[in-house]
């Protein structure tokens, strides 16, 4: 059904990275999840940035300024309508999805929670959505709980149903686990959690890449996603919230750009959003870039990508089922773009060596999911994740490889 | 006269490694070598297998253990989850152990160099056999001092 919509050769042409070899072998490239490649369409905007319109923004009055400003700002309008946000006052750009979870941890968390509260985290979430609230909670004295997963992989919706029953001032999950490629159901959990009163973040550091994503259908309070993952560039993030939140929050940072003046007499006030989070001189160049991934992603279609990478998905459990003594860690019904396994007896690390003798890139390891592997009592995993330039004869390839390797390890 | 620059058993080794990986093809097979090596290390004492063993810095774990023989050489034993990383303890096994302790404090460990493993490890991996390699020399000094 892909292959009509969807000419993966084409793409795979537009990214000079994917023509290199590894060990002398062509690069098969499976760590997407960790971070994507980038387009030509994206390198050209950034260093036609650096090269023609480089300039410090929202604050000159010459030519250059003034291109450089509009070029960020339009780029901040593509995100929002990207991800389907009401207005660019709720669309920040921040460092990446750790920067944002912080944020909101050292804004909102903050000002909101305290000693008696208690927040629900999942047990796949990512060490970025689990530390800065640990952090938090040492200081604020808020407890934790934790909703545990099903043997799919999925979220045991009964106990997150009972960790609701607590009235937990805040709910922060992933909407697609980067370790077993779980797909949540971000909506629903959004609307159950909104009922019991919490507030809601959604980490999309792993849907944004994969899937349409409407923050106003879901209706979250706050999502956010990294540049890097998204086809463009590292440093560059974005944090959504609702503005009624971001503007009762107060400012993470202090510096230039976020204030509104500067008095030692009379005080200081505020930017408006959604400068009043970005203090200092931005990722100028990330921004405007990030901007030009989005029109890729969306040049390409946002829905084809969805496809093509479920068909990989379907292939490589498919191909990878058939090695003896193989064993997936995460088979829930919904999945996006991660294929995570252990061969019996096998070091993942061993494992992940030998493919890359192959040319055969994926990760091992936790992938920043400790409590996760701990609970499933593994060292890591083997983790293949795809991008729109996949194809089905590097899954093919994949496949090869990890049975020669495993004959070879056993 | 004859003047014998005599190398030292740990430099001899060394180089009867360079030679045995000159004769192999492509890193597949340096790997398969590394692996039979790891397939074959001595067990290592159940006694030994504990956290105090553990070699920090790996992704894999490493169990490191040393004691004195009779004449007072230093002796190696290692184990590893993770059979490639088993090998390289193997290698580095066959080049430290058995020799005197002094001789383990001061060894230039020239052949990672020259087979190729230092550049073609992972970054992960070789932090990993540098940390081994810390702490076998670290046991040379401890005998030394010992005496
Ligand atoms: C689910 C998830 N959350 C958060 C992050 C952190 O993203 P970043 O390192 O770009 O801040 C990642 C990255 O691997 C992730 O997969």
């Amino acid at each position: 059904m892909t292959s009509s919509l969807f000419d993966v050769q084409a793409i795979r042409a537009q990214f000079p990275i994917l023509s290199r070899e590894v060990n002398g072998k062509p690069l098969a490239y499976f760590d997407s999840a960790a971070s994507a490649h980038k387009p030509q369409s994206v390198i050209d905007t950034q260093s036609r940035y650096l090269a023609e319109t480089h300039s410090n923004i929202h604050r000159g009055v010459h030519a250059l300024a003034q291109e450089a400003t509009e070029a960020y700002e339009a780029s901040r309008e593509k995100v929002r309508a990207h991800i389907g946000a009401e207005s660019t006052r709720e669309i920040l750009f921040v460092g990446g999805t750790t920067d944002g979870i912080n944020l909101v941890a050292q804004t909102w968390g903050r000002t909101n929670l305290g000693s008696g509260d208690c927040i629900v985290l999942t047990r796949m979430e990512h060490h970025s959505n689990i530390v800065p609230w640990q952090m938090l909670a040492l200081e604020m004295g808020f407890d934790i709980h934790v909703v545990e997963l099903n043997e799919d992989g999925t979220l045991d919706a009964e106990m997150f149903d009972a960790h609701l029953a607590r009235k937990p001032k805040l709910v922060a999950f992933t909407h697609v686990s980067n370790a077993l490629g779980t797909v949540n159901d971000a909506k629903y959990w959004t609307e159950r959690s909104h009922a019991a009163g919490a507030t809601v973040l959604v980490d999309g550091a792993q849907s944004v890449p994969h899937l349409q994503v409407d923050v106003k259908d879901l209706d979250v309070d706050f999502y956010m996603f990294s540049g890097h993952k998204t086809y463009g560039p590292t440093g560059i993030g974005v944090l959504y919230g609702k503005e009624a939140l971001l503007d009762a929050m107060p400012p993470y940072r202090g510096g230039g750009e976020m204030i509104g003046s500067v008095s030692f007499e009379n005080g200081t006030t505020y930017n408006e959003l959604p400068y009043k989070f970005e203090a200092g001189t931005p990722h100028i160049s990330g921004g405007i870039t990030l901007g030009s991934a989005i029109d890729w992603m969306n040049a390409v279609g946002v829905a084809a990508i969805t496809a093509h990478e479920h068909e990989l998905t379907q292939h490589a459990h498919a191909q990878l089922g058939d090695i003896e003594g193989l064993r997936f860690y995460g088979t829930a019904p919904c999945k996006a773009g991660v294929v995570s396994f252990l061969v019996d007896g096998i070091h993942p690390y061993d494992l992940g060596t030998l493919l890359d003798q192959l040319g055969i890139a994926v990760r091992t390891g936790h992938h920043c999911t400790e409590p996760l592997m701990d609970k499933l009592g593994i060292p890591g995993t083997v983790r293949a994740s795809f991008g729109a330039y996949n194809t089905l004869d590097e899954i093919d390839r994949l496949a090869e490889g990890v049975a020669r390797a495993s004959s070879m390890l056993r | 006269m004859y003047l014998y620059f005599m190398a030292s058993v740990i430099d001899q080794r060394q180089e009867h490694i360079e030679d045995e990986f000159a004769k192999m093809g492509d890193w597949m097979e340096k790997y398969e070598y590394i692996i039979s090596l790891g397939k074959e290390l001595d067990a290592l004492d159940p006694a030994d297998k504990v956290d105090d063993n553990l070699i920090k810095g790996c992704q894999s774990r490493v169990w490191l253990n040393a004691k004195q023989g009779i004449n007072g050489e230093v002796i190696f034993t290692a184990d590893s989850d993770a059979i490639i990383t088993k090998g390289l303890a193997a290698l580095m096994i066959r080049v430290l152990s058995n020799a005197p302790a002094s001789d383990i404090a001061s060894a230039k460990l020239f052949f990672l160099d020259r087979i190729g493993l230092n550049t073609h490890l992972s970054p992960t991996r070789s932090n990993g056999l540098q940390s081994m390699v810390k702490q076998m020399k670290l046991y040379g000094l401890v005998f030394m001092a010992k005496g």
